[in-house]
């Protein structure tokens, strides 16, 4: 790779989460004090021109949400989405815990450019010791004046607190997150009005996943024009990209975006253990419709996987070897999205229920092959019939599990009734089987 | 498998009272008086401290929970109490914040927490046996809840748990009873398995080895 790490270059540099060494190596320097000198527009157009993407799933232009932000006096917010709780997904709490203060810096120079004077990062609960961190970085950025008041002399001031959730992967969603942080059920809200409008305290807000956060001060230093050589056509720069599963090496790598998913899974990552045969790949998470081997050859990046029928998501792949019934993954992945449904909406409530108890008829063999026709239009009746995207986060990957091993689901289908002795003309098996009428 | 067997009122419906009328003359929930409530010193200060951290302080909800329920090891009627008796919120508003999240236990449970992820990362990998033994090998401990936890973000090593925030793994097979016995006694689990010590796996991203400099 010609690329090198931008945001983990000398990740594992002792002190690193203090301020001397990040400052020693350029942090809170002059890229600071330029970004505080330029008009926020200017920040604006710098950060549309590197053609940086959200980092956190959705893949929007950065720079085109934070114009989105109103001009005016008005009380503005930036927050910053650690939050983190995709499966798979594990890039940001690396970033937090190893280089904290590149976050604070770039909420810094973020808070400047959408006219925010009031910052916060929601960090999920479960992440008490990269709190810990954050907490301590917070505390010496204040006390050097990096944050508060009159910022290094510019006039800027930014009062930034760490936010602590208490487990909640609906929290992730950005209008779930801003009622959480209001001290309420992290319910999402009805959009439109987006957060840029009315978002924390009915005040415009900046929603930005970590990462994203993190590599604006980048930006700054090198310029947007150099940032967007980096990458692929319409996948700028470097992406930070959690892998793990089946694999040799799990972990998180910087990789230059375009890179082919091949050379990921295989190169970085030492492919499934020996012997072993990968089945199917989440290229995005959990939340991304699943790919197979022979997806292997596209490029890493938002455009080409967003083409494959899948996406790039949060940068998190999960690769599943042929040891693993594709029945016990799809289980898996539909029992967490059913317990992680908010309730609010009903197609999701309901959806992800059925959709669990169908795959545990499918598992113990009550199930008929037509159950896989009645699951698959329950997942297509879910999707975009939400106010957000959490059912849709089961019911792309599930639909195209049935599609792509409809076979196998089948076979088991098949074997599991077999073993149940049903015949297929009982009227009720779950009722022959309990009252031992066969077997 | 046997046919869930559903508790019912003599009305005929699982919920009491479902067709009573409210009763329309009854005081709603009150603010805990702070006079009639003792709250301790140092869980009003904390308290007060996150709230002002806040435009507004119904924003501390949840963090001041999490500290009741430290003080407490859950939030029990008496931690709903003080906490809405310092933000100056009804206690049935807190209830309906707490049983909203996994991490703040509205029953009484083990104020050791152990979460052990078994989401698609960590079950790949053998994390719901690790949750089952672990369970084992702790065994009835009333100090201690070892329960299934949804992602816990640290896929790189799974299987793994958090042992009160501390995040350990990859666990083995031979390190379950050791990790119970770290865990009963309160002692630091598995330290050479700490996720704070592990380096990156990037061979890119470090020039040399600063671990062993």
């Amino acid at each position: 790779m010609s690329q090198q790490p931008l945001i983990f270059h000398e990740i594992d540099e002792p002190g690193l989460a203090t301020l001397d060494v990040y400052r020693r190596r350029g942090g809170y320097g002059d890229r600071l004090t330029k970004a505080l000198n330029l008009p926020p527009e200017a920040l604006v157009e710098e950060l549309k021109a590197s053609g940086l993407r959200g980092r956190g799933g959705a893949g929007f232009s950065m720079g085109m949400k934070a114009s989105f932000m109103p001009k005016g006096t008005m009380d503005k917010y930036l927050v910053c989405n650690a939050d983190e709780s995709e499966p798979g997904t594990f890039k940001d709490r690396e970033l937090m815990q190893k280089i904290p203060h590149l976050l604070i810096e770039g909420m810094i120079i973020a808070a400047h450019a959408a006219g925010a004077n009031r910052a916060f990062i929601f960090i999920r609960g479960e992440y008490v010791q990269q709190a810990d961190i954050l907490d301590r970085a917070v505390a010496e950025a204040y006390a050097a004046g990096y944050l508060g008041n009159n910022i290094l002399g510019t006039g800027h001031s930014l009062e930034l607190a760490v936010h602590r959730g208490a487990g909640a992967y609906i929290c992730g969603e950005e209008t779930g997150l801003l009622d959480s942080l209001e001290g309420k059920r992290g319910n999402p809200r009805l959009k439109p009005p987006f957060p840029a409008n009315q978002g924390l305290y009915q005040g415009p807000t900046l929603i930005n996943n970590v990462e994203t956060l993190a590599t604006v001060p980048l930006i700054v230093e090198m310029g947007g024009a150099r940032y967007a050589e980096i990458g692929a056509e319409g996948s700028t720069g470097t992406k930070l990209i959690s892998i793990s599963g089946n694999v040799q090496r799990p972990g998180n790598y910087e990789i230059e975006l375009g890179m082919s998913s091949r050379d990921i899974i295989y190169g970085l990552a030492g492919g499934p253990d020996e012997g072993r045969e990968i089945k199917l790949w989440f290229p995005g998470g959990s939340s991304s419709p699943v790919l197979t081997a022979d997806d292997l050859d596209l490029a890493y990046d938002f455009n080409t996987l967003a083409k494959a029928g899948s996406m790039l998501g949060s940068g998190a792949i999960i690769v599943v070897d042929d040891s693993n019934p594709v029945v016990d993954v799809c289980l898996w992945l539909a029992e967490f999205y059913r317990h992680e449904s908010c309730g609010k909406c009903t197609p999701c409530r309901e959806g992800t229920n059925w959709t669990v108890k169908m795959l545990e008829r499918i598992q113990t063999g009550l199930a008929t092959p037509m159950d896989l026709d009645i699951m698959a239009s329950v997942q297509e009746q879910i999707i975009g019939n939400c106010l957000c995207v959490l059912g849709d986060a089961m019911a792309m990957p599930v639909g195209s599990m049935v599609k792509k091993f409809r076979g196998e689901f089948e076979a088991h289908i098949e074997a599991a009734r077999a073993a149940n002795q049903l015949t297929g003309d009982e009227d009720a098996p779950e009722l022959a089987l309990l009252q031992g009428a066969v077997a | 498998m046997s046919l869930p067997d559903v508790k019912r009122f003599s009305h005929g419906s699982r919920v009491p009272g479902w067709d009573d009328a409210v009763d329309l003359t009854k005081d709603p929930q009150e603010i805990p008086d702070p006079a009639t409530t003792p709250v301790p010193a140092e869980l009003r200060a904390e308290i007060e401290a996150t709230m002002a951290k806040y435009p507004d302080r119904r924003s501390a909800a949840i963090p001041a929970l999490a500290a009741a329920q430290r003080l407490h090891g859950w939030c029990s009627p008496e931690a709903f109490r003080e906490v809405a008796c310092v933000m100056r919120l009804t206690p049935a508003y807190l209830v309906a914040v707490a049983s909203f999240y996994d991490m703040l236990d509205t029953r009484p449970v083990g104020h050791k927490r152990v979460y052990v992820c078994t989401n698609i990362s960590c079950s790949l990998r053998g994390g719901r046996k690790l949750l089952g033994e672990l369970q084992e090998a702790v065994g009835d401990d009333p100090d201690v809840q070892v329960r299934g936890f949804e992602c816990l973000g640290a896929c790189d090593i799974a299987p793994m748990a958090s042992i009160d925030g501390v995040f350990v793994g990859p666990i083995e097979d031979g390190e379950v009873d050791e990790l119970a016995r770290q865990i009963v006694a309160g002692e630091d689990p598995l330290p050479a398995k700490q996720l704070l010590k592990r380096p990156s796996a990037d061979p890119h991203a470090n020039s040399r080895d600063w671990n062993n400099e």
